[in-house]
């Protein structure tokens, strides 16, 4: 892994949950723009990255996003019907079955991998799962897990599997 | 990983935007901007109360050239409003457009948190993953792909005939499909559009005649898209024809079938006057149905219920042998290179709101109904008589039936106000009836709507501000049916007993609109409308490049806005063929050939065939790829890659929003 230096300076002394989001370019991304156009307000602790479809979610860019710190991942996709690539939603369904496995044996809870179906026009089921995901998480405290080069190696020889 | 990219000698810039107080207001932009300066590689890190004006593009542009910059990151709005923008600042520069990357914090930062401490610390995150991002990013090129000329448009009300019109007025050629026998769509069934009571026939069936001859129309009725493929510029649609069992060519639409046909009088409810008239098996829904060509309902044949018919309708059709009992769905297969979607509404089912009675009291008629009763070519040639035969002597129109209430749908349906401002008018008119409109709100927002409510009110008619509660009979001998709601202006309950109640049905998209939306691949919007891309600047484009939407398939609106739309439509199909060429983004998916094992694990997981297997390797076709990238995603070599999300790229921005604690 590359360098981790740049540091900015630590929020506070309460423990703020870190979740890292993938949106699908089509369904909640447009969500997230939509509730912030509507001035929504919902709990600052995810980061969203953008991909064009929730089938571009690695499991691996998960099993990562926990591997560098984060206490939560949420992957927002659109409604099964509704993608935008047909079926992609579908394989996203299907690997974070997988993943839930994988996390369950990690000992990491259930609460911190979410998966949500969420439309273009639904901002305020973005809010509410923002909300709700932060909230869980603070109560849960931060994930404890430590994984090693080698295991996350293992992990990806998991992920041929489930292709 | 391996950072082949760039070293750490980058020369990256960062503009973070104001956007006027729209962002600065909660975000510390100074601050952000300062942090961004700090990040390795960056040599550039800058505030700017607009990015977007051209001063804001400028300095990108100069700092391209000046400083010699090889990446350039901005922290704005949604990609979806700006990317574009920038990447073409980017490269008017001097460097690849795809060396840019968007960080959005606003729609996602700004404007949805209220701490400046966290909102600045969630765009220090965003744009330290952006930083970490764009030093990967590869030099790519868009794609050209050819626009094919010919526009599908789908549904022909005055939305879809409007859109043919222009389009074929243009010179381009047109597929024009209406599932129903004839063309006209709801307006057909209108007597009178508001606010200038034209004749709705009288404006429309002139349109009707003119798709029905154009030459550069082809007109497919009684028939349905049954599958859509490929991409912008070059859809292949898969046309239905339903059979009616009349040889199209053939038929010159004399009607001496339906005069002949063995049932003296209609029997089944004609579909058209919304069941107030009957019809026969075979039949014209309108007088001036385009095209004129019959339609046999095989339900109610009796040559297809029992065989045994005298087939009088054959006999006199014996010059044309227009009359085909054989026939069956055909399919046609076409190429087009844009869609325009006009596949209309329906109105809201009045039985779901029981207390209303509709379906229950013969008194109750829904407005559709009533378009009806009123016009001259209806079910009563314009008479308005009860379904008991007597004239109305009072009458109540009901507002907002399935609008703007939580139990049905919550918007509000935009027409309803103002057609039943109309039909109020009409029946006055024609039956000199008391007329009493219960109304929520007066909704009349348009060019002539509020003088036209005026004038109806000095006409006599009744408004009443209330939402009525309950329809009940008023019991006795009396065929009357009482309204009952609470008048909030008075601030008393009123009970007003009517002869005849016109429910305002609000409208709802159509039953297979999920159906069409999935087929077209376009996004549901609230209320299971379809969606536009953008609500103000793109109202008729979509997500889905080349296919366009007008009129109430993406909200209720009334004509004049329908027409507008059509129009919109017609014209960015238009800039598009005539562009003649549309570029393609390049986040396509491609195959590192040393890598690929040849396991076939991408094959069926490509839901648009693109990915084959060329001598024992995977090879995906950039045409076919859409960029999803769930091949990607599978990949157990990881020799599958996507343009513009390759898997460094997101790593490193996983990395970049964690890398602070």
């Amino acid at each position: 892994m590359p360098e981790k230096t740049e540091q900015t300076e630590t929020s506070s002394d309460s423990y703020e949950p870190r979740i890292v989001a993938f949106f699908c370019n089509w369904c909640t991304y447009l969500a997230a723009d939509l509730a912030g156009t509507s001035r929504m307000k919902y709990a600052p602790n995810a980061r969203v990255i953008r991909v064009m479809c929730s089938g571009r979610v690695d499991p691996q860019f998960v099993l990562d996003a926990f591997a560098q710190g984060a206490d939560g991942v949420l992957i927002g996709g659109c409604h099964p019907g509704d993608c935008h690539y047909q079926e992609g939603n579908y394989k996203a369904l299907r690997r974070y079955k997988m993943l839930k496995r994988v996390l369950d044996d990690l000992g990491l809870e259930e609460e911190r991998l979410r998966l949500e179906w969420i439309s273009a026009a639904e901002a305020d089921k973005l809010r509410d799962v923002m909300d709700e995901m932060a909230e869980q998480l603070s109560a849960l405290g931060p994930a404890q897990l430590e994984v090693s080069e080698e295991d996350l190696e293992a992990m990806s020889a998991v992920e041929e599997v489930t292709a | 990983m391996s950072e082949t990219a760039m070293n750490g000698d980058s020369r990256i810039g960062v503009y973070v935007c104001h956007c006027g107080t729209n962002i600065a207001g909660t975000v510390d932009v100074e601050a952000v901007a300062e942090f961004a300066g700090g990040l390795r590689g960056v040599a550039v890190a800058r505030t700017y109360k607009y990015m977007c004006s051209d001063p804001g593009q400028e300095l990108i542009k100069q700092d391209i050239r000046d400083n010699n910059l090889q990446r350039v990151v901005v922290a704005a709005c949604s990609p979806s409003l700006h990317e574009a923008t920038f990447r073409r600042a980017t490269e008017e520069g001097g460097i690849n457009p795809y060396y840019f990357h968007m960080v959005n914090i606003r729609e996602h930062d700004a404007w949805v948190h209220e701490d400046t401490d966290e909102a600045t610390v969630k765009a220090k995150d965003l744009i330290r993953a952006a930083v970490h991002r764009v030093r990967f990013h590869k030099p790519l090129e868009r794609q050209k792909v050819d626009v094919n000329p010919d526009v599908m448009v789908v549904g022909a009300g005055i939305a879809g005939i409007h859109a043919a019109l222009t389009l074929a007025n243009a010179g381009k050629k047109v597929y024009l499909v209406e599932r129903e026998p004839s063309i006209g769509g709801h307006m057909a069934k209108f007597d009178k559009t508001f606010p200038t009571l034209d004749c709705a026939a009288c404006i429309l069936t002139p349109k009707m005649t003119e798709v029905g001859a154009h030459p550069n129309i082809t007109l497919w009725t009684y028939s349905e898209v049954e599958e859509v493929d490929g991409y912008v510029g070059n859809y292949k649609v898969k046309v239905r024809h339903r059979p009616r069992f009349i040889i199209e060519e053939a038929c010159v639409g004399c009607l001496e079938c339906i005069e002949v046909c063995v049932f003296r009088r209609g029997k089944t409810p004609d579909e058209f006057n919304l069941g107030l008239s009957k019809r026969k098996p075979i039949y014209i829904p309108f007088p001036q149905a385009v095209p004129q060509i019959v339609t046999i309902d095989p339900d109610t044949c009796i040559e297809f219920r029992t065989g045994k018919c005298k087939k009088t309708c054959v006999e006199v059709c014996a010059d044309r042998n227009a009359i085909d009992f054989q026939q069956t769905e055909t399919f046609d297969e076409v190429d087009v290179g844009t869609v325009i979607l006009a596949t209309g509404f329906k109105t809201f089912d009045a039985k779901r709101i029981p207390y209303y009675g509709y379906g229950r009291y013969d008194a109750v008629y829904t407005a559709l109904e009533v378009e009806r009763l009123v016009n001259s070519s209806g079910p009563t040639e314009g008479q308005v008589v009860l379904r008991d035969g007597r004239k109305p002597e009072s009458i109540g129109i009901v507002h907002c039936v399935g609008s703007r209430d939580r139990n049905t749908n919550t918007y509000c349906s935009r027409v309803c106000c103002m057609y039943s401002l109309k039909l109020a008018h009409l029946l006055k008119e024609r039956t000199g009836a008391e007329i009493y409109n219960f109304y929520i709100d007066m909704r009349t927002p348009g060019k002539d709507f509020e003088e036209f409510y005026n004038r109806v009110g000095e006409e006599g008619v009744h408004f009443i501000r209330g939402k009525v509660a309950d329809v009940y009979p008023e019991g006795g001998d009396s065929e009357r049916v009482v309204l009952q709601a609470e008048d909030t202006l008075l601030g008393r309950m009123r009970k007003i007993p009517v002869d005849m109640v016109v429910l305002a049905t609000g409208l709802e998209p159509q039953a297979d609109a999920e159906e069409v939306r999935r087929t077209f691949n376009i996004t549901c919007a609230s209320g299971g409308f379809f969606m536009e891309r953008h609500p103000k600047l793109a109202p008729v484009s979509t997500f889905t490049d080349g296919i366009f939407l007008a009129g109430a398939c993406q909200g209720p609106k009334d004509i004049p806005d329908t027409v507008a739309q059509a129009g919109a439509a017609a014209a960015e199909a238009m800039a598009l063929i005539d562009a003649r060429f549309v570029e393609m983004d390049p986040n396509t998916a491609y195959v590192v050939t040393e890598d690929c094992s040849g396991c076939k694990t991408c094959i069926p997981l490509c839901p648009f065939s693109a990915i084959s297997r060329v001598e024992g390797k995977a090879e995906i076709n950039p045409i076919l790829c859409k960029g999803c990238g769930t091949c990607v995603a599978a990949c157990p070599s990881g020799a599958i890659r996507q343009n513009l999300f390759e898997d460094e790229e997101i790593y490193e921005e996983i990395l970049g929003v964690l890398a602070h604690a």
